[in-house]
């Protein structure tokens, strides 16, 4: 297996001299950097961090839940607990997850030297950092959102909520909504305009495909659940009734909004998983993926069916035969191109040589789980069976059968996969085994009888059930699993923090990877790739020759090259779009003016800031230097 | 694979029921329609469920390296296999569709012929039951006959709720603005549990109801029962509560029939004591219980809109009397 291409050596040469001082330290030069890679580590570190505060709510849901008629947690604490459990995992956790990947991998894996637009990109980041933060301060300043993470009208109306907790739902989403199609937009041209000579779309690897649908998705989707909230926002602040029936408004508008925003939104979540494995399984099998064109197209088709599916949220609404019939059927479909992919996975490993290494396991483990979450969909997608599930404990085992044994199993094991490219050392192989196994019985046992509790007539979003209705048991395994769960993730802490110090050394290609990250050293210099490589085939790094260097003879090479400089009018406007956030919760219009003047002068220092300042590389990212190129 | 066997296994051994809320055990013909809907879609599922986590297994164990430096297979695809394994999935989707999409069009249609008309009214945190033709009106004990076809409709007072006897059948929306309908015959006498199915505010997990299902002479029974105004306590304790309730201030919004008591805020009492739980299905009817309830209503139900002014233990216990005694 010929790794070494021409681009490997070309940099293994340089690195003594690029890894010192490619980085300048101090807070600053995080504030203001437009590096991929760094935007990237943000968004790792923010995602798990809410991905803990996301755990511990459950986990008090849980110990809430473990007995019948429980009063450790109040009807009042408990509804904000479960409300920002969802909001949380899906737009603070799972979705900058996420894109942690997309930032960190994808111009690796394409051969650029960073995103197209390095200062939205960081833009993007600041705005979600914010946003969180913004939607997380609620707890503190009088009580967190309570109207669950779908905010159904007209529960979610001034009427039914008074207070502010539904406007930090509110604007946090708008500002979350922001940051996501900024950074969508972003990797649609990244991926589409920055990929390297002769790197065409059907050798682009499946991360990084599945990341360009993830992004379309956002595009088409987040306007959507954007035009609900500014309608919500306007009847709760503005007096206008959108939503208000008795006013001649229509509860109805916003689940078909929401839903239209919110079932895409599933395979946001799920896509760039079905990326990550499809980037696992062919390495750790050392076997190329069986069937490349039908997982991209299938991967296309779940998108494309995704949007057609919204009111399968709504069969218990009464919309009628023919929308339950056209929908059910709709659903069903989504079934087929999800098939496909796990049977091409399978096919995969099918004849191939497994190592079962850490992310290897997590890759199996998300097939095995990801099924069952498949096959109770299903059972969903049938109109009339749902009549009996939608709103029981049955969707909650079928959510985190698919969110979490599917999303979450196969971003640990991307996080397992990858984290040498981010750090340049291994996580250790036992722990990563613990953790997998601790997780994958935990994960079960919590889950699992969740599936039998909704059967027998539990509905979700309940602070609390009669003792004699049968559900006792099986909520008691569930928390116990809840917290073995809880546990796992501390494995991988313990894991993670340990491999930063005493992780075994990487090298640049610890797991003979087969695309393009893995050709630069781990982890990567500042420019990536010292010389833009060239790729012959779909997994360059396998074949001899299968990559090379786009400078023709050694005249062509610059000593390094330039990147972006960085910038602080991105977290500058970020900060300004935070401001009016706060002054629309505070309806204070003095901060609002704030807000816009913040806005205002972020855009134009923006606009325009001087594009010959450069960097150089040698003299670290955080100096500017003003010298000119010749 | 192994954590689904231990799961599996543990639950059939430990966590038997009883199940008296359960939709595995249906009581009316729309709950045995879909339940039947339900094994059909559970069958093809444990079918898919054991090849393709079967041919999982085997893969797994088959194809690990052993480190007997075999090299792997080559091959980048095969377009027959690809063919095959998208038409074997869709080949059991449409026999999964066929019954879904029978199943729809038989729930969701009107059913010819007579059926008693129930109005259905959903209320942070009760429910209101009304039969027009019938002039009755109760709350959160819902009085059906066996073997007669029901004709429900349903609307809210305020916010979003979900009407859902898990025996009895699938959810139906309770909407503002709306009126939706469902359509079904309970098929056996008894108590059937129910509750408040989509989030509706602080107290949802506590708007429960009961459905007491009755041989068509003892709903008649029933019937003429709740057209009768209960009788008015002469002396003692609960005289002293009707006249309390009265000047407390509880008729602004409960209705009592044949007294000044005209509210039609709260649920109508005028049955109270007949009814076999108290705050929407949340405390048995018992005299502590009915005392707990008019002592704190907030403490069983938080957020509940009942106002109680000041009243002493003596005042509470005759009120409890007095509304007892409505039967």
């Amino acid at each position: 297996m010929a790794v070494e291409g021409a681009i490997a050596t070309d940099s293994v040469r340089h690195t003594a001299a690029v890894h010192q001082g490619t980085y300048a330290g101090g807070l600053g030069s995080w504030l203001t950097t437009v590096d991929h890679k760094r935007i990237g580590v943000m968004y790792g570190l923010s995602a798990f961090f809410f991905f803990l505060v996301g755990g511990l709510e459950a986990l008090l849901i849980r110990l809430q839940l473990g007995s019948p008629e429980s009063t450790l947690i109040d009807a009042d604490l408990y509804n904000q607990l479960f409300t920002m459990h969802g909001t949380t995992m899906v737009f603070l956790a799972i979705m900058p997850l996420g894109a942690a990947f997309f930032n960190f991998i994808v111009p690796l894996q394409i051969g650029a030297r960073d995103v197209a637009f390095p200062r939205l990109n960081a833009f993007s980041f600041w705005v979600f950092f914010f946003g969180a933060v913004f939607l997380n301060s609620s707890f503190i300043f009088g009580g967190a959102p309570d109207a669950g993470w779908f905010g159904y009208a007209n529960l979610t109306s001034a009427q039914y909520s008074p207070g502010i907790r539904i406007d930090y739902w509110v604007i946090g989403l708008v500002m979350l909504g922001v940051s996501s199609i900024a950074a969508a937009l972003n990797f649609i041209v990244t991926i589409l305009n920055l990929r390297c000579p002769g790197m065409s779309m059907m050798r682009l690897p499946l991360f990084s495909w599945m990341t360009l649908v993830t992004a379309f998705l956002l595009v088409i989707a987040f306007p959507a659940i954007t035009v609900g909230l500014v309608l919500l926002m306007f009847d709760r602040m503005f007096g206008t009734v959108f939503f208000n029936p008795a006013a001649g408004g229509d509860v109805l508008l916003w689940q078909h909004l929401f839903w239209i925003f919110g079932h895409p939104e599933v395979y946001i979540l799920l896509l760039p998983a079905l990326g990550v494995v499809s980037e696992i399984i062919p390495v750790f099998s050392r076997k190329p993926l069986f069937g490349y064109p039908f997982v991209v197209y299938s991967g296309v088709l779940i998108a494309f069916l995704g949007f057609g599916v919204w009111a399968h949220h709504m069969f218990s609404v009464g919309l009628g035969p023919i929308a339950n019939t056209v929908f059910s059927a709709a659903t069903m479909l989504i079934a087929i191109p999800t098939g496909v992919k796990i049977f091409n996975w399978i096919a995969t490993m099918w004849g191939g040589s497994l190592r079962f290494r850490t992310p290897m396991l997590f890759a199996v483990g998300f097939i095995a789980m990801f099924i069952v979450g498949g096959l109770s969909g299903i059972m969903h997608a049938s109109a009339a069976s749902d009549l009996q599930q939608t709103d029981t404990y049955f969707v909650v085992a079928h959510i985190h059968y698919v969110l979490f044994g599917g999303v979450m199993f196969a971003l640990f094991g991307g996080i397992y996969y990858w984290i040498p490219k981010i750090t340049g050392r291994l996580m250790h192989e036992g722990l990563g085994k613990m953790h997998f196994w601790v997780m994958a019985v935990a994960f079960n046992l919590t889950f699992f009888p969740q599936h039998l509790l909704g059967l027998h007539g539990m509905p979700r979003r309940t602070f609390t059930y009669e003792a004699g209705l049968g559900f006792e048991a099986m909520n008691m395994i569930s928390t116990v699993g809840s917290l073995l769960l809880g546990g796992s993730i501390l494995i991988f802490l313990w894991n993670l923090v340990r491999s930063l110090r005493r992780g075994a050394e990487a090298g640049s290609n610890p797991w003979q990877g087969a695309t393009l990250e893995w050709s630069t050293e781990c982890p990567p210099p500042h420019y990536n790739f010292l010389t833009l490589p060239r790729v012959h085939s779909r997994y360059p790094l396998w074949e001899d020759g299968g990559v090379t260097s786009t400078a023709p003879t050694d005249e062509h090479r610059l000593p390094e090259p330039h990147m972006p400089s960085p910038s602080y009018y991105p977290v500058v406007l970020a900060l300004g779009i935070l401001v009016l956030g706060v002054g629309g919760l505070s309806r204070a219009l003095p901060v609002v003016f704030l807000g816009v003047a913040v806005v205002l002068f972020g855009i134009y220092g923006w606009a325009f800031e001087p594009l010959e300042r450069q960097t150089h590389p040698r003299r670290g990212v955080g100096r500017r230097s003003r010298q000119e190129k010749a | 694979m192994i954590p689904f066997a231990g799961v599996a296994a543990l639950l059939i051994v430990g966590c038997g029921g009883p199940f008296p809320q359960s939709a595995l055990d249906p009581s009316s013909d729309f709950a045995w329609r879909l339940h039947d809907l339900f094994r059909g879609i559970f069958f093809w599922a444990v079918v898919v469920f054991l090849i393709v986590e079967g041919a999982l297994l085997v893969a797994v164990l088959r194809f690990r390296d052993r480190g007997d430096g075999r090299a792997p297979a080559a091959g980048h695809g095969n377009t027959v296999l690809e063919i095959a394994w998208t038409l074997a999935p869709a080949l059991v989707l449409v026999l999964v569709a066929i019954p879904t999409i029978k199943t729809i069009w038989d729930v969701d249609r009107a059913p010819s012929g007579e059926a008693l008309v129930v109005e259905v009214i959903g209320h942070q945190w009760w429910w209101e039951f009304r039969y027009p033709d019938l002039g009755v009106v109760t709350a959160n004990e819902l009085h059906l006959p066996v073997g007669e076809t029901v004709d429900v409709r349903l609307t809210s007072a305020d916010v979003i709720h979900s009407f859902w006897f898990p025996r009895i059948g699938g959810k139906r929306d309770v909407l503002p603005g709306h009126e939706t309908h469902l359509w079904f015959k309970v098929d056996s006498a008894g108590v059937h549990l129910g509750q408040c199915a989509e989030f509706c505010g602080l107290s949802h997990a506590l708007m429960k109801m009961q459905l007491v299902a009755q041989e068509p002479s003892e709903f008649d029974a029933w019937v003429e029962g709740q057209l009768a105004e209960a009788a008015a306590p002469e002396s003692g304790p609960a005289a002293a509560g009707g006249e309390l309730f009265v000047t407390a201030g509880c008729t602004a919004c409960h209705r009592v029939a044949g007294t000044p008591a005209q509210g039609a805020i709260g649920p109508d009492l005028t049955h109270v004591g007949s009814r076999r739980r108290i705050a929407a299905g949340v405390l048995d009817n018992t005299r502590e219980n009915m005392e707990r309830w008019l002592r704190d209503p907030q403490a069983v139900k938080p957020g509940a809109l009942m106002a109680v002014p000041e009243l002493d233990e003596g005042q509470i216990r005759s009120l409890a009397e007095y509304l007892a005694g409505l039967k």
